[in-house]
């Protein structure tokens, strides 16, 4: 019998095998509040935090679970502040591989060294390496762990869409799977499939940006080397492997090579075995051993869609905006539209907030994805230079940075994924100037240690009221909500992160961890209104 | 604020010097060392409003010249 749905690549983890669904047998297509297209890391993502807001959510994968290959590696500190508040980190810390020292190379001269130099007080390290497939198992097993707590998540795997068919108040989607093609509806669809989004290109929007003409080889190799725990990276390294290489670790033995190639070259001749090896060997020197793990060319885009809301359509991830891997700004800001979307979608379909609300799902993370691609095209405009004289000042800073500090703050060999902050959202309330600018409206709160614990536990259930010395109800009642109160009392992190030069503070802290406004006195009305605003009711 | 009336404290010094720099170089070895002077006088200057108009005007100077 002929294979309806076939496997496109080879899997990692089989995590949720196809299970026919009594939706294949009814006779009317069954109506979804959400649905989500696509597992990998920001499907499963999302699909968890709804699950867990209580938003009955099916996702339609057209695999059984994780696909083979590193890929995703880097999993920046808000990425893992989100992922514990979906109740997925402990296991990512584990297993994953916490770094913060960086070397950068020129030829084979050191040029620096970079320490990430976490700030104290914080749950989260800067930085984990962590393959993709078990960054997507981890998620998985939340999933599992909270649809054993009663959370409506159902995952259908080799579940493919041949079809969306939009319409005002819903979407109708036409899903093949092994028994054969099946209809579902939902009132509220997320595109999760992924940077060449069959959905995108079903529903025939754009996907516009720049092309970089340059070929990347990822060699993971297995090696028990004593290479310290640090991301090296050369600029043109004297080992000629490549005009850039990067060496990382991973977990399980496994080190991340990264050459750049240049435009013009055999593809398949430059996956040959023997050849990746002799580019390795050139890096590691003879006397190492190791084996191939995983290996992989690949091209990149920086460009995005033009909204990421489409009616009853949302897009997230690398389905709404793709980046150059430098930076580690990938899977980390899909994990923030995600961590943006969930809460804003359950208000919505649970009635308490306007529809409208999820324009500022696009507002916000369209401000993330600019300022994504606007780090990760200066990176790569840097590492591959496009023209002659680009090329020339890009060695001169490279020259000038051996000896002189100043020089070492243009060498960008990617900036590392910061959490973004939401400024001039149409969600923000006010603001007071003495307070820190690292907690503005729009900013995630910064984490601290209260008592036993850390602050962010504390918070994205819902909207919360932080105060910090000064008294105020235990729970306010606002717009058909109640937010509840989380009173402490100034710590010397506390102090310094939230109050600045105020005496006490008050907080009005959104499902997502960030800030929608602050005071420093108590008003009533003042926060009901800000409350309002933070909906969308405004 | 870009300064465009005269500044330099000895102008045929400074621009002898330059020319003085560049002697013995190729053309390839003079334009990399125009690009680390470049880069360590931007750094000297250091405000990026100040950088932008001084590039702005070097830019539109050379091409009505052109």
């Amino acid at each position: 019998m002929k294979d309806l749905v076939p496997e496109r690549y080879a899997l990692a983890f089989r995590l949720y095998p196809y299970a026919r669904s009594p939706d294949q047998d009814a006779t009317a297509p069954v109506r979804h509040k959400a649905i989500v297209v696509g597992g990998g890391p920001i499907g499963l993502a999302t699909a968890l935090d709804l699950g867990r807001r209580g938003v009955p959510v099916v996702l339609l994968d057209d695999h059984e679970g994780a696909g083979l290959g590193s890929r995703a590696l880097c999993f920046a500190k808000r990425t893992l502040e989100i992922c514990d508040r979906l109740g997925a980190a402990a296991p990512m810390l584990d297993k994953g591989v916490q770094w913060n020292l960086g070397k950068v190379f020129h030829d084979d001269r050191l040029l620096y060294e970079f320490n990430l130099l976490p700030e104290g007080g914080h749950a989260m390290p800067a930085f984990i390496n962590l393959q993709q497939p078990w960054f997507e198992k981890f998620l998985h097993d939340a999933i599992t762990a909270a649809q054993a707590e009663g959370a409506p998540i159902e995952l259908r795997g080799r579940n493919r869409v041949d079809a969306v068919i939009p319409a005002a108040d819903h979407v109708t989607l036409e899903v093949m799977t092994p028994d054969g093609p099946y209809r579902i509806e939902a009132d509220w669809l997320i595109a999760c499939d992924g940077a060449r989004s069959p959905l995108r290109n079903m529903l025939g929007l754009g996907f516009d940006g720049r092309v970089f003409e340059d070929n990347f080889l990822i060699a993971d190799v297995k090696m028990k080397a004593d290479f310290p725990t640090e991301r090296w990276f050369w600029f043109e390294p004297h080992f000629k492997s490549g005009d850039s290489a990067l060496l990382h670790k991973q977990p399980d033995d496994i080190w991340r090579i990264d050459f750049q190639l240049g435009w013009n070259i055999d593809r398949a001749k430059e996956l040959e075995p023997a050849r990746i090896r002799a580019r390795v060997d050139a890096m590691l020197g003879p006397d190492v051993d190791y084996e191939l793990d995983w290996c992989s060319i690949y091209t990149f885009q920086c460009r995005r869609m033009a909204q990421f809301r489409h009616g009853r359509v949302l897009f997230a991830g690398d389905a709404a905006h793709q980046v150059s891997p430098f930076g580690a700004r990938g899977a980390n800001s899909g994990v923030q539209d995600a961590d943006n979307l969930g809460w804003k979608l359950a208000l919505v379909v649970q009635g308490i907030a306007p529809d409208s609300l999820l324009d500022s799902y696009d507002a916000e993370r369209v401000h993330g994805a600019d300022e994504n691609i606007l780090n990760s095209t200066r990176a790569t405009d840097f590492i591959t230079p496009k023209t002659p004289v680009s090329k020339m000042f890009r060695n001169a800073v490279l020259t000038l940075a051996e000896t002189l500090p100043f020089a070492r703050t243009i060498v960008n060999s990617g900036r590392l994924s910061v959490p973004c902050t939401y400024d001039r959202s149409a969600l923000n309330g006010p603001d007071h100037p003495e307070m820190p600018a690292r907690t503005r409206p729009g900013s995630p709160c910064p984490d601290a240690p209260v008592g036993q614990g850390w602050l962010l536990s504390h918070l994205g259930q819902g909207f919360i009221l932080l105060t910090i010395g000064l008294d105020a109800p235990e729970s306010v009642m606002a717009h058909g909500l109640t937010v509840p109160r989380l009173a402490l009392e100034a710590t010397p992190e506390l102090a310094a992160r939230y109050l600045g030069g105020a005496k006490g503070a008050v907080y009005l802290i959104r499902p997502d961890q960030h800030v929608a406004a602050r005071w420093d006195h108590y008003d009533a009305d003042a926060v009901a209104a800000a409350t309002a605003r933070a909906i969308g009711k405004e | 604020m870009l300064i465009t009336t005269p500044n330099l404290t000895r102008p045929d010094e400074s621009y002898a010097r330059l020319i003085a720099t560049h002697e013995g170089l190729d053309e390839a070895g003079s334009h990399a060392l125009n690009a680390r002077l470049i880069l360590i006088l931007m750094n000297h200057i250091g405000d990026d409003a100040v950088l932008a108009e001084a590039m702005r005007l070097a830019r539109e100077t050379g091409t009505e010249a052109a």
